[in-house]
């Protein structure tokens, strides 16, 4: 078993490839056993990736080079705290969604399970591809794999789908290659591709033109590709428009993916020497994800559809965790930013998945309606309001941490005007998410003042993947104020280490 | 050239020149084709090239004698099949290199495929398999994607929309 486990890095992607195909060719046969192969190559490929947590965390980091090719010429995987981290968040929301997709697939898409679960996975495959690699070309080839996926996953839906799709494409397409065009450049500068031994190369050559050009085109692609405020014209529509499975994936996976690859680009391939010195881009991008936070509060307020609402509030969420990466010189900005990634993912995936819940069993996706909702389907919209309590930052919930150390590291910084953000934005947040739960739970509606409500839940294998992430983001939060032997926190605090030290760790 | 007989529709495709021509040269686009994939190891060329080109070679049969005809001997459950095969072909190889090794080897590091004697000849064979398995799997999706884009189906996919709309 020994032997096996230490191909796990590379098998997390093998598998879920094969599986792919795999389900491509069952589901010819019988649409049945899609879900099964699905869900048990999804549990298998957890499973690894929590073995590689736990292996990161005793053993350090670990590199495989695929093909037995030394790193700078072959592809090297590297997995530090970081990538595992984000690799578990990643699989288990799509563990999540997998179970969640059954029923919701079925009503909505009856005639494309079989090319929805093909698809699902390779969209899978490419968000584990982006994790674990260590080569920045390797990185963009997972990047467009799942992009292409995410696409066809929007445009399932038809009609208004297929305009957000199409929108997402060309801005997808645009981020995409501007992050090609980064990579290029540093090809032609250092001939090298490898993350760790970029960032040996690179040093001497930051004053070049090239080198910078190469940053800032990698910044720029990314903040496309994750959504950061200005750039975030394809999100909205693209969320709203979705299946609801597929909503939940891509807001509270694929955008975390998108995050990590920019957080490693920004870290591992560049250092905070360059970052500080030569292209001083840190306060620039806090102040953007200030803007971010605000607009995207407010606009979010403006909305009356459920899911779009959620889509303008996860534009605000990039924005928190982009201030952190911007406060990355405090003791807890970076740590603020990679909390929140967790707290995002939990958060906005359990939101989604009632958002979708609800349009299931009433059809509903707008808030004035959701009158007498609080009865009708009592434990859905208790976990949006768990979900949404740790979204606004109420004490003992995981939001509540990510905004006392983004507090914490904005006063470091001593810059007051983000803690006034900060403060605002969850007045905001608020003000959007009460109006949700005010008519859920406490407006009457006309004529059916005492009328007894049926309750009438959606199915079990809808409120459940709901109902675990609304009580983890509770869960969580407990176990890092009470202090306790969680293994959370030596993983958050490696990451932390791990980025700012001494780039992807120099190879052994 | 001979338009009268498209013109009638009565022949399907039905121009003497072009259907001789295109039987003469689809064997050679083919063997190229092939060279093009085995030589992809050492070379320029590889999976991908090859399997375009194997896939033009269909797509020009297709072309020569008519698309309905064609259709009906490229069923799409097996360019299905074909495109999964491929990738089994490039994941088993992989996965071999492991299991053979016990372990040892790194996926992909064909030299531990026990074919010949030497490392550096079971690396350049383990190449070919990949490259083989590449360019069937690209082959079948170019040719799906071809008929896709000529050939309306009456796929499950749009008889489901048709009753969504109804």
């Amino acid at each position: 078993m020994l032997i096996v486990t230490e191909h796990f890095p590379v098998l997390v992607i093998v598998i879920s490839m094969l599986s792919a195909f795999t389900i491509l060719i069952a589901g010819r046969w019988n649409k049945k056993t899609c879900l099964p192969i699905s869900i048990a190559t999804i549990s298998v490929q957890l499973f690894m990736a929590l073995f590689i947590l736990n292996q990161v965390i005793t053993r350090g980091t670990i590199h495989y080079r695929l093909g037995g090719w030394a790193p700078p010429w072959g592809i090297e995987y590297v997995i530090d705290a970081f990538n595992a981290y984000v690799l578990v968040i990643v699989l288990f929301i799509c563990l999540l969604t997998a179970i969640y997709a059954k029923r919701s697939i079925e009503r909505e898409q009856p005639h494309r399970i079989v090319p929805f679960y093909v698809v699902f996975q390779l969209l899978i495959t490419g968000l584990c591809g982006i994790t674990v690699t260590g080569d920045i070309f390797n990185l963009y080839v997972f990047l467009e794999i799942a992009s292409l996926a995410a696409y066809a996953l929007i445009a399932v839906a038809g009609r208004r789908a297929l305009k957000a799709s199409y929108n997402y494409v060309i801005m997808g397409s645009i981020g995409a290659c501007f992050y090609l065009l980064g990579a290029g450049f540093l090809y032609a500068v250092t001939g090298s591709l490898n993350m760790a031994d970029l960032s040996h190369l690179l040093p001497p050559l930051y004053e070049n033109k090239v080198v910078q050009a190469a940053f800032v085109f990698f910044v720029v692609g990314m903040s496309i590709k994750m959504a950061l405020f200005p750039l975030h014209i394809w999100q909205p529509d693209a969320y709203t428009y979705a299946p609801s499975a597929v909503t939940v994936i891509i807001a509270a996976a694929m955008s975390k993916v998108s995050i990590y690859a920019f957080i490693r680009v920004f870290f591992s391939v560049f250092t905070t020497e360059f970052i500080r010195i030569y292209v001083p881009i840190a306060t620039a991008i806090s102040w953007i994800a200030a803007i971010a936070i605000i607009v995207g509060s407010i606009i979010a307020i403006m909305q009356s559809n459920l899911k779009r609402m959620l889509a303008y509030s996860s534009v605000a969420q990039v924005g928190y965790i982009v201030l952190g990466v911007g406060l990355y010189s405090t003791q807890w900005g970076l740590y603020g930013a990679l909390m929140h990634i967790l707290n995002h993912a939990l958060t906005k995936g359990c939101l989604f998945l009632v958002a979708g819940a609800i349009i299931y069993r009433y059809g509903l996706w707008n808030i004035h309606d959701f009158v007498g909702l609080g009865k009708k389907m009592p434990y859905t919209c208790a976990a949006f309001t768990i979900a949404a309590l740790s979204m606004i930052g109420v004490p003992p919930s995981v939001g509540f941490i990510t905004k006392l150390c983004l507090l914490a590291a904005s006063l470091e910084a001593v810059e007051y005007a983000f803690v006034a953000v900060i403060l605002a934005s969850t007045l905001l947040n608020l003000v959007y998410f009460w109006r949700v739960i005010e008519r859920m739970y406490f407006v009457k509606g006309e004529g059916e003042e005492e009328k007894e409500i049926r309750k009438d839940e959606a199915p079990m294998s809808m409120v459940l993947p709901a109902l675990i992430l609304g009580s983890l983001c509770i869960i969580v939060g407990i176990l890092w104020l009470a202090g306790t032997e969680t293994p959370l926190l030596p993983v958050v605090d490696h990451a932390v280490n791990a980025l700012l030290g001494t780039g992807v760790v120099a190879a052994p | 050239m001979n338009t009268e007989n498209s013109a009638t529709g009565e022949g399907k495709g039905g121009d003497v020149i072009v259907e001789t021509v295109s039987r003469l040269m689809v064997p050679f686009i083919q063997l190229f084709a092939l060279y093009v994939i085995i030589h992809g190891a050492g070379g320029p060329g590889g999976g991908f090239q090859g399997g375009v080109i194997f896939a033009a070679s269909f797509i020009l049969l297709v072309i020569a004698f008519g698309i309905v005809d064609a259709g009906d001997r490229f069923p799409e459950a097996v360019n299905t099949n074909l495109f999964s095969v491929g990738v089994y072909i490039f994941a088993g190889v992989g996965l071999l290199c492991v299991i053979l090794s016990f372990g040892a080897a790194q996926y992909l590091n064909y030299g531990f495929i026990p074919l010949t004697t030497h490392f550096e000849e079971n690396r350049a064979l383990g190449m070919d398999l990949v490259e083989i398995g590449i360019g069937i799997t690209v082959m079948a999706v170019i040719t799906s994607i071809f008929f896709n884009l000529v050939w309306k189906r009456e796929s499950e996919e749009e008889v489901g929309e048709k009753e969504e709309q109804e």
